[in-house]
């Protein structure tokens, strides 16, 4: 392969790319040498197996890739605005909405989440660590490398260009040569690796490591709804991860799955997709509703309304969500019978999920409502949620569908639930939590600010495309005729109105880490009712030093009334903890060389890499090292310092 | 206090705004200005649903407004309206248990009637028997077959009105959707499968069609025109096709079927005579033809479609 195939030659806002990576990453090394801290990262952050520090990396890879994800929406935005713009050819316009999408589902909403469940769960339910912690770094590397792999393809061979869906036979070796839907093949396959140990090891978590005491309908919702969506993940992914090897055998070995020859079946790709990708969706939304129903009850001062139906609510979602995924292809002409039992499953999630649209106006209903930015998110998720409900159930009624399939209409329902839902979440949750992270709060004048120009911006975005797409505009395509120019310039401004929120909400993460006070009480906004506000701040590395013996519902209401605090002296016992270790990030590291090499299917090379993996495995089975105690005499050091207790 | 007030005038005004929107264009919105019966029923349906969601939005909507502005943590608010312990209330949850199974119940029948009707071609044209056309999706072209009338023509299409007309889908390549938004909903054209779609056309006029189903650079040109008119005009038009155009041989039949974009063209014979693509045995035969194809890009933009269509050997008919 010549080097000008092997880098993306020709379009000017790709060589911007180029030197925009060039130039960071070479800031990065600068600034890391010069301030002598590549000890600190390596020792603090690389190797760490601590689920609130992978957490926190977690979520800054996310805020990357919404960043990565929001040019990539603006750039199509600019596109659409004005009927004859010549800004992206119809190429690059593919590839810029295949990354998009893909970006956002797989590499910002789901690792957003699961960086919050990895930073709050553990706290939520009394537990030190994750059940396997070395585990847990390892998922996170493989989602790194995995997103790194993925986001490379733009500068490096080419980005994928058969849409987030990856539709066969388009996406086979014959309609998309060259190494772009390789990359959307393995960087998937490697973080969603790590994806499933995630859900494996979190499950495991909740079930086995929860507080003595705490039973599981005494469980705060949100650990509530990471358990559910851990099973999720857990049924899901290995269809994902089937799908996505027998269609890299197809490509780079030349069997025939999905191919037109052969007697292949294009078809089962869309099957097998939709299996994992409908509940992908409840992966993404789940967790958020738990975060709303955290933040909900503590800024209305009150208890959740209707707890066990909002859990049975969640369970029944998940178990539905694997009962509806042919809604996603009412169009393949499977047969009014077919179509009229999965439309109705399909509005059949309607009514879980308007029972807690309702228990949560229950909990509004007679509290004392603070309008604090997370509360401000979680109140205008409501409204803006059941917007893209109803069009979905309107999607779900098949014959509708027909006219409603491809077009901007579903379009804007999957952003007003993405968005609406996850996103908002996304927001809240770290706002939220921010302060058990960082040690203070985001500024929340910034933070007010940020709120109103992204959900203004999301509404004058995405509700004029309902109309676009009933008026007949499909979506991706590259150009819009000018009958639709209105609305589509509308969206545009809307679009950006978005990220103008977003870039004050960046500009708050810096401007509150320089300005905002530090925080001295465990119980940050003075509302918590969790365990994970009984904590000080900093949390300690073990969290908890001591826990009450009976955890009810709503903890920390309980352990407030009755004066206990997670740091009892009379009972302190040392505390056993995993050692950091270097090896989740070589082991993926040389993972993602393997993959990068099948990308280019350079066989040979991506053999060495699978190989190595397989000595990192063997390394790792004789590893002896059992951690190490926290010395109850450095517990009390910690404890006082954390709680101010030393100058007394 | 200031910014709850803004709050709550904000969601109102997003109501107004939305209102005003939706009233203001419905008519003109090519779903619901159906010109057959297929759009109509599809029409019928989405109105119908759209009473239901309209009056759910407003539910929640004022409720929320309503308890949003009530509760809100203010000063001399009565110590009786803050009950921080409530947890549940059996009665009203079964109540919003209920009533959401009824309106699925509702939307469901309607829904369900409706996707039975579409197997069949629409009632009112019973009398007649469906015009048979075999639309074959290309990247990025449509070829359109009339076997009763032995013709063919790329990217455009003639039909007759109050008179069904049984599409039989199918692909040479990738997936794709046949969409006429003014006529009826879609359905996938798939290669080595048919899949069969009727519409109708009650009213004459020239309707934009198109795939609705992205496959690949070319997805956006892949476009065509409908044009609707009354059976004797119809007649008029394919006859003078049929006597006026050229036979459609394999060799440019190959020559149009490669990955790219091409005019409008007319035949008087149809490519089934040696392929159909809706059946196994017609699956791989772009593909075999044009595999190494893709590798090429056409580099379309937003206005050099018309240099970059392929022009075959002179045999293009407008
Ligand atoms: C920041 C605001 C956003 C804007 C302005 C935006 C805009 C767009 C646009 C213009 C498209 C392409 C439509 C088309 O040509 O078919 C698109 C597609 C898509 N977006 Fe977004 N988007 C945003 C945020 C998000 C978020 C947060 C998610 C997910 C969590 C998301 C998920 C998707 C998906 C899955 C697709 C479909 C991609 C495909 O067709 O393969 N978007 N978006
Ligand atoms: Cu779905
Ligand atoms: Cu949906």
């Amino acid at each position: 392969m010549e080097l000008d195939e092997f880098f993306v030659t020709g379009e000017p806002l790709i060589y911007g790319g180029m030197v925009a990576i060039v130039l960071v990453s070479s800031a990065i090394i600068f600034i890391l040498t010069y301030f002598k801290k590549w000890t600190w990262l390596w020792r603090d952050w690389l190797t760490t197996v601590d689920h609130k520090k992978i957490g926190i990396m977690y979520i800054l890879s996310a805020l990357a890739m919404l960043f990565r994800g929001g040019m990539d929406a603006l750039m199509m935005r600019v596109q659409l605005a004005f009927p004859d713009m010549n800004f992206l050819a119809a190429q690059h316009y593919d590839e810029v909405f295949t990354t998009h999408g893909t970006v956002m589902i797989i590499f910002m909403a789901m690792p957003f989440l699961i960086g919050l469940m990895n930073i709050v769960v553990p706290l939520q339910i009394g537990a030190r660590d994750f059940a396997f912690p070395y585990l847990n770094a390892l998922s996170f590397w493989a989602f790194f490398f995995g997103a790194m792999l993925f986001n490379i393809s733009f500068v490096i061979g080419g980005s994928p260009d058969a849409g987030w869906t990856s539709y066969t036979p388009l996406a086979g070796a014959a309609m998309s040569p060259g190494p772009g839907q390789n990359f959307y093949l393995l960087g998937l396959q490697l973080a969603g690796i790590g994806t499933l140990a995630t859900g494996i090891n979190l499950m495991v978590t909740i079930l086995k490591l929860r507080a003595p005491g705490m039973k599981l309908f005494k469980m705060p919702i949100f650990s509530w709804s990471t358990l559910i969506t851990c099973f999720i993940i857990i049924f899901a992914f290995p269809i994902l991860t089937v799908a996505l090897a027998l269609l890299t055998i197809d490509r780079v070995f030349g069997s025939q799955f999905f191919t037109l020859t052969g007697e292949g079946l294009p078809m089962m790709w869309a099957n097998l997709f939709w299996l994992w990708g409908h509940p992908e969706v409840y992966i993404v939304v789940l967790p958020a509703f738990g975060i709303f129903s955290e933040i909900i009850a503590a800024f209305a001062k009150k208890r959740l309304f209707g707890y066990t139906a909002m859990v049975w609510s969640i369970i029944i979602i998940a178990g539905l969500s694997f009962l509806v995924w042919v809604h996603h292809f009412f169009t393949m002409g499977a047969g009014a019978f077919v179509n009229s039992v999965f439309s109705i499953s399909t509005m059949l999630i309607a009514v879980p999920t308007g029972v807690k649209i309702f228990n949560w106006l229950g909990t509004l209903h007679k509290s004392k409502i603070e309008f604090t930015t997370p509360m401000l998110w979680s109140l205008a998720f409501i409204p803006s949620f059941v917007m893209g409900g109803v069009t979905g159930v309107m999607l779900g009624m098949a014959a509708a569908d027909f006219q409603f399939h491809n077009s901007y209409f579903l379009v804007a329902h999957f952003h007003y639930v993405l968005i609406a839902g996850t996103v908002f979440a996304c927001f809240a949750g770290l706002i939220y939590w921010y302060p058990k992270m960082f040690n203070h709060k985001l500024n929340e004048r910034l933070g007010k600010w940020s709120f109103w120009f992204f959900l203004i911006g999301f509404h004058v975005c995405f509700f004029p495309q309902y109309f676009i797409g009933l008026d007949g505009m499909p979506r991706r395509i590259f150009y819009s005729a000018p009958e639709w120019f209105t609305l589509n310039f509308i969206s545009t401004v809307g679009a950006f109105g978005m990220g103008v929120g977003f870039a004050i909400f960046v500009y708050n993460i810096y401007y509150s880490l320089r300005y905002s006070e530090r925080e001295t009480d465990g119980d940050s906004w003075g509302v918590g009712r969790t365990l994970e506000w009984a904590t000080p701040t900093p949390v300690p590395h073990y969290n908890f030093a001591t826990l009450p013996e009976h955890l009810g519902y709503d903890a920390f209401m309980d352990m407030k009334e009755n004066g206990e605090t997670t740091y009892d002296k009379k009972k302190l016992k040392h505390i056993h903890m995993p050692s950091n270790s270097g090896k989740p990030i070589i082991m993926m590291a040389i993972l993602s060389f393997a993959s990068f090499a099948l990308v280019f299917e350079w066989v040979t090379l991506a053999a060495i890499g699978l190989f190595g993996g397989i000595i990192m495995m063997i390394i790792r089975s004789f590893d002896y090292d059992e951690g190490y105690h926290v010395e109850v005499d450095e517990i009390n050091e910690i404890e006082r310092t954390a709680r101010g207790l030393n100058n007394e | 206090m200031n910014h709850k007030k803004h709050h709550y005038k904000k969601w109102l005004m997003f109501m107004l705004l939305g209102m005003i929107f939706f009233l203001s264009g419905c008519d003109q919105m090519t779903v619901f200005d159906p010109k057959g019966p297929v759009a109509e029923s599809q029409s019928d349906l989405i109105m119908y649903s759209l009473y239901y969601m309209f009056g759910i939005l407003i539910v929640v909507f004022v409720a929320f407004t309503v308890i949003v502005i009530k509760y809100r943590d203010r000063p001399n608010r009565k110590k009786d309206s803050y009950k921080p312990n409530i947890h549940g209330n059996k009665a009203i949850e079964v109540v919003w248990i209920v009533i959401p199974i009824i309106i699925v119940t509702l939307l469901s029948i309607p829904t369900v009637n409706t996707l039975f009707d579409l197997e069949d071609p629409p009632e009112v044209s019973n009398d007649k028997d469906p015009l048979v056309v075999y639309a074959t999706s290309a990247n990025w072209k449509w070829f359109f077959s009339y076997p009763e009338q032995g013709i063919e023509t790329v990217n455009y299409l003639h039909i007759p009105t109050d008179r069904a007309v049984e599409f039989r889908l199918s692909s040479a390549g990738s997936m794709a959707a046949l969409w006429i938004p003014a006529l009826g909903g879609q359905k996938y054209n798939m290669a080595g499968m048919q899949t069969t779609l009727f519409l109708q056309a009650d009213e004459p006029g020239v309707y934009d069609g198109r795939n609705a189903n992205f496959n690949g650079e070319g997805f956006t040109e892949q476009t065509f025109k409908v044009y609707a008119e009354d059976s004797q005009e119809f007649q008029d038009w394919a006859n003078k096709k049929k006597q006026s155009a050229p036979k459609l041989t394999q060799d440019v039949y190959d020559k149009l079927l490669k990955p790219g974009i091409v005019d409008r063209y007319t035949f008087s014979s149809t490519h089934l005579a040696w392929v159909d693509h809706g059946k196994m045995g017609g699956m791989d035969y772009a593909v075999d033809r044009y595999f190494n194809a893709y590798e090429t890009l056409m580099h379309l933009e937003t206005d050099n479609q018309e240099e970059i269509k392929d022009h075959i050997d002179g045999k293009q008919v407008k």
